[in-house]
């Protein structure tokens, strides 16, 4: 009995994990400009690898005898990267200065044209 | 640069290396406490030139709790975030912020922009140069006044108390 209600929660954490990650990357693939892609993967894949990761440990755990830890340290390193992947991914963007929603409120010093010198780069963003 | 006269000069990063290495090797055994005991001394004076002043630890339990309650705005912050992306008659309302930093050092600023790209609805988009102002990206907010209260109270005020004091 214990052992099916422990099948029952490893399976559903390995559905919620495969579906955060899963919305993840479709928020990566539908939303509208790119500082919006960029909410995405930082956040619900995040919750799915780590839900993965939790299923991971309480299966080894109990099926292969003895505790099993390392995926800690998986979860501490995904913690750890993705802030900073996307930050740089986000300064890109600006640096870039990247099209973005005109419904977006705010307007960053960094995104205004007299700002800048003329686009650095020859694969403009802003080129229709 | 950390200051080289000592022999143990980051002993927090040097436990943490224990910590990595035993879960590495996933196995307690007095062996492997010494190897990890060696690695965890050698490998913070070979790499002393490479680290920032290490942050004062100044309160263990604040620091728990914060944590505690980072862990939580992360899975708020995903079932918003998946929310938001799979309803299809999302009305999104972008924003770029800027946070007007009240915290100094480097180390509690990096904590803070991290914990803001985590948590619910937030990217932090750049660290100005002047170390003063925080650019964030929100993805569905309704005014920038509410965000930066609850941002003040709810992860700076606690990370200030931890470290700067």
């Amino acid at each position: 009995m214990f052992y099916v209600i422990l099948e029952g929660l490893i399976s559903a954490l390995l559905i919620a994990g495969g579906l955060f990650a899963f919305i993840g990357s479709l928020g990566m693939a539908h939303l509208r400009d790119f500082f919006m892609r960029l909410h995405g993967p930082t956040k619900a894949t995040t919750l799915g690898i780590g839900s993965i990761l939790i299923a991971s440990i309480i299966y080894f755990s109990i099926i292969g005898g003895g505790t099993h830890l390392q995926e800690l340290l998986i979860t501490i390193f995904l913690f750890i990267t993705a802030p900073v992947s996307a930050h740089l991914l986000a300064k890109t963007g600006l640096h870039q200065r990247l099209k973005y929603l005109d419904k977006t409120r705010g307007k960053p010093v960094e995104l205004l044209e007299e700002e800048q010198a003329e686009t650095p780069v020859m694969h403009s963003p802003n080129r229709e | 640069m950390i200051p080289a006269q000592r022999w143990l000069p980051t002993p927090v990063l040097s436990i943490l290396l224990l910590v990595v290495w035993l879960l590495l090797v996933n196995e307690v055994s007095v062996g492997h406490l010494l190897l990890g005991t060696g690695l965890a001394i050698v490998i913070p004076l070979l790499t002393r030139r490479f680290w920032d002043v290490q942050p004062d630890i100044g309160n263990a339990f604040k620091l728990l709790r914060f944590f505690l309650r980072v862990v939580g705005d992360i899975i708020v912050a995903n079932l918003q975030v998946a929310w938001i992306i799979i309803n299809p008659w999302r009305r999104t309302r972008p924003h770029f912020v800027e946070y007007p930093l009240t915290l100094e050092k480097r180390f509690t600023i990096t904590m803070l922009a991290s914990t803001i790209t985590l948590t619910p609805g937030t990217v932090s988009a750049n660290v100005r140069m002047d170390g003063k102002t925080l650019l964030i990206h929100a993805l569905d907010v309704e005014d920038d006044e509410t965000l930066i209260r609850t941002i003040r109270e709810r992860y700076e005020m606690p990370l200030k108390e931890i470290f700067e004091c």
